[in-house]
């Protein structure tokens, strides 16, 4: 058995008679960061969404840790070790800071016990707000806040693989570096994480592996080293 | 005194709307269905009292419970289950639930005869307070405490449990709710088990007041509390419950001050009706989003 966290194989999705995403072969290894960079409506999202069961899967397979998702239920794929962390946050404006922690309990495998006092304290420590501003609504925070509750209550529930749907959108450059710095302690960890972003160098810099999706197709993979081939990463962007 | 014998009693009334209203915006909340069938759950109750009035009360109110309770959960998995997994609109729906309202009136009266049973539990409850020159009945304060109990009860589990908590989560956000783990069906079955356990209470304290059953027991109460949710507004649980109270306090003022000659077409009935949907109307008119809804925020949680 090789040591893929999560594997995508030949995905494809359609919405009607249109494909979203067509062909996707992916796959994330244990303690991974793989970036998934490319223009508005390429499929990054629908790409998640299928991992997560909120689509329908048209052809293709996803295992995670060796077993078929397909057909799961969103709060089965959550409970199996998967987390979301949703574009726009998704957090609950009308509960607090704690419910909103609270309800990332939900998908913590009953394996894991009862046993979340550490978890919390280690969220806590990564992001001091959370604890900080625990009984306010969360409605109340900046987006920069919000952002950090959102991954907060995705990593309370311990999830073997992160997925993160554009975690920097709309954040002041200051709070997208504590966004990062925070994926590289949750990389520490042993979490793998699926990076979706539109920040393309700073996500090829960062991620292990980088790949662009264009069009519902992998084009391009990028490494580190390629953070700097500025010429390169517009071209895979934007189709040369 | 009259005065105070109409306010208690349109109190009263207000109460036990108000526990249907809750029963009604529970599921509601959770499942976007407006569930006109809950009046036949009271009437199920109020049958499974008046069949067993033979039996000590304590056990009879049992079998009432039993009974809404698995016809409650039945509802759930045989109409609102598969009309979920294909995911009908809301208006399919409510029109699903009409169809079991009928139906299970007519399975009442099928099964149980167009004459109607009388209830016998609690009758002593109906007896007046005090030396009979202010009349009012046990059975007022009774349903006074009740409502606030289930409540209050109601309230805590909602806010101080991880079934409460999922269950507001799941009404703001339902998608949201399951991403992070919260299982749908297992959130549903407990707001639809709730719903059910407070009708069952509702057919216990309105079978007090109102004992003689009939197929249609209930259903002119529902009718007037699904607007008095929709008055109050109808997407968040308190403003629901407030609207349903508010729509009993109302009728029950309005029944007491409103002529009647007690002969048809004279009786107070046809004045209340024309009365409570003119104030209905007049509501709708000024606060068309709900009267106790507060327009403030975007984004309302709704349980």
């Amino acid at each position: 058995m090789s040591d893929a966290a999560l594997e995508l194989a030949a995905l494809e999705v359609r919405y009607g008679a249109v494909s979203a995403v067509r062909g996707l072969d992916l796959t994330l290894r244990r303690g991974e960061i793989v970036g998934l960079i490319g223009p508005n409506g390429a499929g990054k999202s629908t790409t998640l969404h299928a991992i997560m069961g909120l689509v329908p899967l048209h052809a293709g397979e996803i295992r995670f840790q060796g077993a078929p998702l397909r057909g799961r239920a969103p709060e089965s794929v959550a409970r199996s070790g998967i987390a979301l962390v949703p574009e726009g946050r998704r957090i609950y404006p009308n509960l607090s800071v704690r419910e909103n922690l609270r309800l990332g309990l939900a998908a913590r495998r009953s394996r894991l016990g009862e046993h979340h006092a550490s978890d919390i304290a280690w969220v806590h420590e990564l992001f001091p707000v959370v604890e900080e501003f625990a009984s306010r609504p969360a409605g109340t925070l900046s987006g920069g806040q919000q952002q950090q509750l959102a991954i907060a209550r995705a990593l309370v529930a311990r999830p073997d693989v992160l997925l993160l749907d554009e975690p920097s959108l709309g954040l002041a450059p200051q709070l997208v570096d504590v966004v990062f710095a925070a994926l590289e302690e949750i990389r520490k960890r042993g979490v793998s994480v699926l990076l979706v972003e539109q920040r393309a160098q700073r996500t090829v810099a960062f991620a292990d592996r980088s790949y662009v999706l264009s069009n519902g197709e992998l084009t391009t993979t990028f490494g580190p080293a390629d953070a700097d081939d500025t010429e390169r990463l517009i071209a895979a962007y934007f189709g040369s | 005194m009259t005065t105070i014998q109409t306010l208690i009693d349109a109190a009263a009334t207000g109460a036990v709307y108000a526990m249907m209203a809750v029963g009604i915006g529970l599921v509601f909340g959770v499942l976007r269905l407006v569930n006109f069938a809950y009046g036949q759950l009271v009437m199920a109750g109020a049958y499974a009292l008046a069949l067993t009035n033979g039996l000590n009360p304590a056990l009879s109110i049992l079998v009432c419970f039993a009974v809404v309770i698995a016809l409650t959960m039945t509802m759930d998995v045989v109409a609102f289950r598969p009309l979920r997994r294909h995911d009908a609109s809301p208006a399919t729906m409510l029109v699903a639930t009409f169809a079991i309202s009928f139906l299970l009136q007519s399975i009442a009266t099928l099964k149980l005869g167009v004459l109607g049973r009388t209830v016998g539990t609690l009758t002593g409850l109906n007896r007046p307070i005090g030396d009979g020159r202010l009349i009012v009945r046990w059975i007022w304060i009774v349903a006074i405490i009740v409502a606030a109990v289930t409540l209050v009860l109601l309230l805590q589990l909602l806010n101080r449990t991880s079934i409460g908590l999922h269950m507001r989560a799941a009404a703001a956000d339902f998608r949201t709710a399951r991403l992070l783990g919260v299982r749908a069906n297992g959130v549903i079955s407990f707001a639809v088990l709730l719903s059910g356990a407070i009708a069952a209470i509702v057919a216990v304290v309105m079978t007090v007041e109102t004992p003689y059953v009939t197929s249609d027991y209930a259903l002119r109460d529902t009718i007037i509390v699904l607007v008095g949710v929709v008055v109050g507004g109808i997407d968040r649980l308190w403003s629901a419950t407030l609207g349903g109270f508010a729509i009993g306090f109302a009728t029950g003022v309005l029944n007491g001050y409103l002529p009647s000659t007690g002969t048809w077409p004279f009786t107070s009935g046809v004045y209340l009706d024309s009365a409570v949907f003119a104030l209905v109307i007049l509501v709708l008119l000024l606060r068309p989003d709900g009267l106790f809804v507060r327009r403030e925020r975007g984004a309302v949680e709704r349980v």
